[in-house]
C-alpha cells in the first residue's frame, strides 16, 4: 500500500513536471513568434485592402482609421462589423465594409467591399468562405474575375433590378452548376451599398484624427 | 537493431506511413488538392515527428510505462503547437489555407505510432533519422497526390508556390492544359481516396515485380528501391 501511494505520487510529480517545461516551450515560443503573427496579419489585411482602395487614393492609416457598425439586415452579421476608413488629403475617399452573405451555399461567406464617396463600388474581395472547390469558389479573386465585374457598380448602375444574377433577370453572371453562392454575393454587395448610402454621415461622421 | 540506412527504407519504401501502414488519412487526404497545400502540412508533419521522435527518445528511460501516452502526446502537443506558430509568423497565407489541419496534425497517427512503436526504444540519433525517414516518407506521398490531383482537377502544378517559397516563386506555376476546364472529381475528396488508392496499388505492383526478380537471382536478397 506504501509503495503504490509513493508510486503514485512520483507518477504525479513526473507528469506535472512535463506539464510545465511543455507549457514553458509553448509560451516561449508564443513569445518570439507574437510581433511577427501581429505584423503578418496586419500585412495581410492591408494587401486585400489596397487591391479595393489602391495605395494613392488615400494617405491615412486605413488599418486603424476604422468604425464598428452593427446591422444584421444590411451587413450579414448580428455581431458588429468592421469599417476601415479610407481618407485622401483629410478628405474621406472611400469606405471598406465587412459584410457577410448569410445564405451562401454552404454557410455565410465574409467578405470586404470597398465604396467610394460617390456611392459606386471600388471593388469587393472574398475573405472567406466555405463553397464548393470548383464551383462556388470561383467568386474568388485568385480563382476568376467574376468579382472584378462589381468594380465601378452603384445603386443606379445597374438598377434594382439588374442587381440579380441573369438567371433571376439581373446583370451578373451566375457559373456553370453554381447559382446559389454568386447569387448571395450579388445580393450581399446591393446590401452593402444601400447601407453605405443610409450611413455615410454615420460612416464619416467624427472628424478625422490629427495626423496619419 | 536496424541500422541507419534500412531506418531511411522503412521510412521511404518499405513500412511507408502513408502506403503501407495507411496512418494520417484525414490530414493526407484533405490537404492534398495541390502540391503547394501538400507540401506545406508535409514539411510541417515532417518537423513534428523529428522534435517528438528525438525527444521521446531522450526521455525514454525517465519515463515510467503507464506514463508513457499522457506524456508522448504531451510531447507531440508542444512540437505541434510550435510549429503552428512558426507557420503562422512566417506562412501566414499557407497557415490560413491550410487552417486547422496544422493543428490537428497533433491527431495524426503516424506521430503517436512513431512515438511509441520507435522512439520509445531507440538512442535519439536513430529516433531522429526515423521522424525525418517517416516525415519525408509521408510527405512524398502527399506531394505525389497532390500532384496528381492538381494536375487532373484543375490542368497545373504549383499553382501559387509563393505562399511557401515567397514572391520569387511567384511565376513557377506550370500551366499543363491552356483554358483546361477543371476535372471537379478529382478536386473533390473522393478524388483523394481514388488518387491514393491508385498510387497504393502501384506501389504494391512495383513491391511484387521487385519480388519475382530477388526470387529468380536467388542469391541476392530483397532490396527494394
Amino acid at each position: 500500500m506504501e509503495a503504490l501511494r509513493k508510486n503514485m505520487w512520483r507518477s504525479a510529480v513526473l507528469l506535472a513536471l512535463f506539464a510545465l517545461i511543455g507549457t514553458g516551450l509553448v509560451a516561449y515560443t508564443f513569445d518570439v513568434t507574437k510581433d511577427r503573427i501581429a505584423a503578418s496579419e496586419r500585412a495581410a489585411i492591408i494587401r486585400t485592402l489596397h487591391s479595393i482602395v489602391k495605395p494613392s487614393d488615400h494617405d491615412n492609416d486605413i488599418f486603424h482609421d476604422t468604425l464598428e457598425v452593427t446591422d444584421a439586415q444590411y451587413l450579414g452579421s448580428r455581431k458588429p462589423v468592421t469599417v476601415y476608413r479610407a481618407r485622401l488629403h483629410g478628405e474621406p475617399s472611400a469606405a471598406v465594409l465587412t459584410v457577410y452573405a448569410p445564405n451562401g451555399y454552404s454557410g455565410a461567406i465574409k467578405m470586404l467591399v470597398g465604396i467610394r464617396r460617390d456611392g459606386s463600388l471600388a471593388g469587393a474581395r472574398i475573405l472567406e468562405h466555405r463553397e464548393t472547390p470548383g464551383l462556388g469558389d470561383a467568386i474568388e479573386a485568385e480563382k476568376t474575375r467574376w468579382i472584378e465585374s462589381f468594380q465601378g457598380k452603384s445603386l443606379t448602375q445597374p438598377d434594382t433590378q439588374g442587381w440579380h444574377v441573369k438567371k433571376d433577370g439581373g446583370y451578373f453572371d451566375q457559373f456553370t452548376g453554381a447559382t446559389i453562392t454568386p447569387r448571395a454575393v450579388v445580393q450581399a454587395i446591393h446590401n452593402a451599398l444601400l447601407y453605405y448610402k443610409d450611413h455615410q454621415d454615420l460612416i464619416f461622421g467624427p472628424a478625422p484624427p490629427p495626423g496619419g | 537493431m536496424a541500422n541507419y540506412g534500412s531506418i531511411i527504407q522503412d521510412g521511404l519504401w518499405r513500412n511507408n506511413p502513408a502506403t503501407v501502414q495507411i496512418l494520417g488519412l484525414c490530414p493526407l487526404l484533405a490537404v492534398s488538392s495541390t502540391v503547394v497545400n501538400a507540401l506545406g502540412l508535409g514539411l510541417a508533419t515532417t518537423l513534428v515527428l523529428i522534435g517528438s521522435n528525438g525527444t521521446v527518445a531522450m526521455i525514454r528511460n525517465i519515463v515510467r510505462p503507464e506514463l508513457r501516452i499522457p506524456v508522448f502526446v504531451l510531447v507531440i502537443a508542444c512540437f505541434v503547437t510550435a510549429v503552428e506558430l512558426a507557420m503562422r509568423a512566417y506562412l501566414y497565407d499557407l497557415y490560413k489555407i491550410l487552417g486547422i489541419f496544422i493543428p490537428l496534425i497533433v491527431t495524426n497517427c503516424v506521430i503517436i505510432a512513431r512515438a511509441e512503436a520507435f522512439a520509445s526504444k531507440n538512442t535519439m540519433a536513430r529516433s531522429c533519422l526515423d521522424g525525418l525517414a517517416m516525415g519525408l516518407g509521408f510527405t512524398v506521398i502527399l506531394v505525389l497526390l497532390g500532384a496528381l490531383r492538381e494536375s487532373l482537377g484543375r490542368g497545373t502544378l504549383l499553382a501559387q508556390a509563393h505562399l511557401l517559397f515567397g514572391a520569387q516563386a511567384q511565376h513557377w506555376t506550370i500551366t499543363l492544359v491552356d483554358d483546361y476546364r477543371g476535372f471537379l472529381l478529382a478536386i473533390l475528396p473522393p478524388g483523394a481516396f481514388i488518387g491514393l488508392g491508385l498510387i497504393i496499388a502501384i506501389k504494391n505492383r512495383l513491391e511484387r515485380i521487385s519480388w519475382r526478380t530477388s526470387d529468380i537471382n536467388h542469391t541476392k536478397p530483397v532490396t527494394s528501391a
